[in-house]
């Protein structure tokens, strides 16, 4: 089986819901036009990055009309779709919704929320606390945001509840410009995205916006890698762009025939080293010792 | 000086990118730009005219009677290689009135009052022409404090303020900018003889590379004795970055409310661009 896959590498516009729908709308249209099969917005498509003070103003609820909408235009075409989601107690997460069919099939809440250097997350989001893949027309997926990436134990978590592909929608500032033809960020992200494909075999889309926030910009430079590890699309740094690829989905079984490191990753040894680990960090007792 | 260099292709697209995406996003068209006929107003011109095409870059030369014929001619060079529009405005009537009751002052104090002469100057014709002041300081100047607070270091947006003055000119020679320009020291031309690395005691090529290793790399006075810098550059500088910190902030606002501007009130500047 083959899947369309669509990378929306759009240029939100900071804090405007109305307009950013607009946009998804317009890239929506343009998937249908593509015969795309599931198409992948970046990060906070719906929000734009640096929100900051604006975090509870765009903020939606899943059962929002907004949110509603978005499910209505799931259908025949899959989405993932990034935004700041309400929960129903009034707290604020960087979430990413998988929708298909019209319905909310999935929301990962980011789980890693940086805050150093130019990033200031959890100043003014709420913490997600799980990894958690799910099924879909395409088979078993993880989402992961941005940052989550940058934590080997989430993509770890999601291969081991065997995922194919894996989804990762992103808002990667450009940096690091000293080192020759590409962005020191540029060839972190591709020798991440490679990495990860070939050792967890499964397939990797990864969805970058671009445009610029109070100077910062995004280089967008999405792309798509085969669980082989070979980058099947690759889309202009800079520029917004709807980028279509064919995933070949049986390349997920013949990947794991030739590459055997899921059947023999040894999660037993795993846990009982981490739970001995875990002993170690955290002492049982109380008092001192 | 290998640490400091930057890919040209790279950066030059990434700052004619925020040029044309700061000024269409806020609802203009145009930029303004002060040309002293130095590097770095040269390239912010430059890089200017590449974003948003030439006709919509608006070069304003102000020269004082003690400026430099050399500094005239290179700011018009520039303009006549761009095809940009320019205006001469000559400061000194201005200045000189000013000073006519203070014949005392120095002359960093008439400097001084020049820099921000010609700021209020950018910022009139910003208005008249719907157009946004384009910085012109480099990184360099921003950290050492080497600028006039509200005077050349006063801009809407700034494509410079990022890189190290031995970058602006990688990117200046790359992007074409004429030889004279490119070969004469930097100066703040404010009297015959003046040069920027005269006056700092230091080369840009030796403080550049220190700031690299200090700013961006993070390396504390030890490391970087080790890499070879004099103790007493390594003080020195420190003082000065230090010393400077307030010229790269906005006013001290006085905490009274729940909410204060800058501290609890956070926005980005973009806020609903």
């Amino acid at each position: 089986m083959k899947a369309k896959i669509g990378l929306a590498q759009i240029n939100p516009t900071l804090g405007d819901l109305q307009r950013n729908l607009e946009i998804h709308r317009d890239f929506i249209d343009r998937g249908h036009r593509s015969s795309v099969d599931l198409l992948i917005f970046p990060e906070l498509s719906l929000t734009g990055y640096f929100l900051k003070d604006m975090v509870p103003q765009v903020a939606l609820r899943l059962d929002s009309p907004v949110v509603r909408e978005l499910e209505e235009m799931s259908r025949g075409i899959s989405l993932v779709i990034g935004l700041v989601e309400e929960s129903e107690e009034a707290l604020f997460y960087n979430a990413a919704l998988y929708l298909e069919d019209g319905a909310i099939r999935h929301c990962h809440r980011k789980v890693y929320l940086p805050t150093y250097g130019l990033f200031d997350e959890q100043r003014y989001l709420a913490r997600g606390r799980t990894v958690r893949t799910f099924k879909s027309r395409f088979g078993q997926m993880a989402i992961l945001i941005c940052e989550d990436l940058w934590h080997v134990s989430t993509v770890y978590l999601a291969a081991q509840q065997g995922a194919d592909l894996l989804l990762i929608p992103a808002a990667s500032p450009g940096r690091g410009a000293e080192r020759g033809g590409k962005l020191e960020i540029a060839e972190t992200w591709e020798a991440m995205n490679r990495t990860y494909a070939t050792l967890f075999t499964m397939g990797v889309c990864f969805t970058n916006r671009v445009g610029y926030e109070d100077g910062v910009n995004f280089w967008g430079g999405s792309e798509i890698i085969s669980p082989a590890g070979e980058r099947l699309l690759k889309g202009n740094d800079f520029e917004e762009n709807l980028l279509v690829g064919v995933f070949d989905l049986d390349e997920v079984r013949r990947s794991r025939i030739s590459n055997t490191v899921r059947r023999d990753e040894d999660l037993d040894l795993t846990f009982r080293e981490l739970q001995r680990i875990y002993r170690k960090h955290f002492p049982e007792g109380d008092g001192d010792e | 000086m290998s640490e400091v260099r930057i890919s040209v292709e790279l950066v030059r697209r990434m700052l004619t990118g925020f040029i044309r995406n700061e000024v269409t996003k806020t609802g203009h068209e145009r930029v303004v730009v002060g040309l002293s006929g130095g590097i770095d107003s040269s390239l912010s011109a430059y890089l200017g005219a590449e974003a948003l095409g030439p006709a919509q870059v608006l070069g304003l030369i102000m020269p004082y009677r003690t400026s430099s014929s050399q500094s005239l001619e290179d700011a018009r060079r520039v303009v006549a290689v761009l095809g940009i529009r320019s205006r001469v405005i000559d400061i000194t009537p201005m200045i000189d009135a000013y000073f006519a009751a203070f014949p005392e002052a120095d002359p960093v104090r008439r400097g001084n009052k020049m820099a921000r002469e010609r700021m209020t100057i950018l910022y009139d014709f910003s208005m008249v022409e719907k157009a946004l002041v384009l910085g012109t300081s480099n990184k360099t100047e921003l950290l050492l404090g080497y600028g006039t607070l509200h005077g050349d270091m006063a801009s809407a947006i700034n494509p410079l303020g990022d890189l190290y003055k031995t970058q602006v000119r990688q990117l200046a020679e790359a992007m074409g900018i004429p030889e004279t320009i490119l070969r004469k020291p930097p100066t703040a031309d404010l009297w015959q003889g003046q040069s920027d690395e005269g006056e700092l005691g230091f080369t840009y090529a030796e403080v550049d590379r220190l700031l690299y290793y200090m700013v961006d790399r993070r390396y504390n006075e030890e490391q970087l004795q080790d890499l070879g810098f004099e103790p007493d550059f390594v003080t020195r500088v420190t003082k000065l970055v230090q010393g400077s910190q307030y010229k790269r902030r906005l006013p001290v606002i006085a905490k009274i409310s729940n909410r204060t501007i800058d501290r609890d009130f956070r926005y980005a500047r973009d806020w609903g661009r």
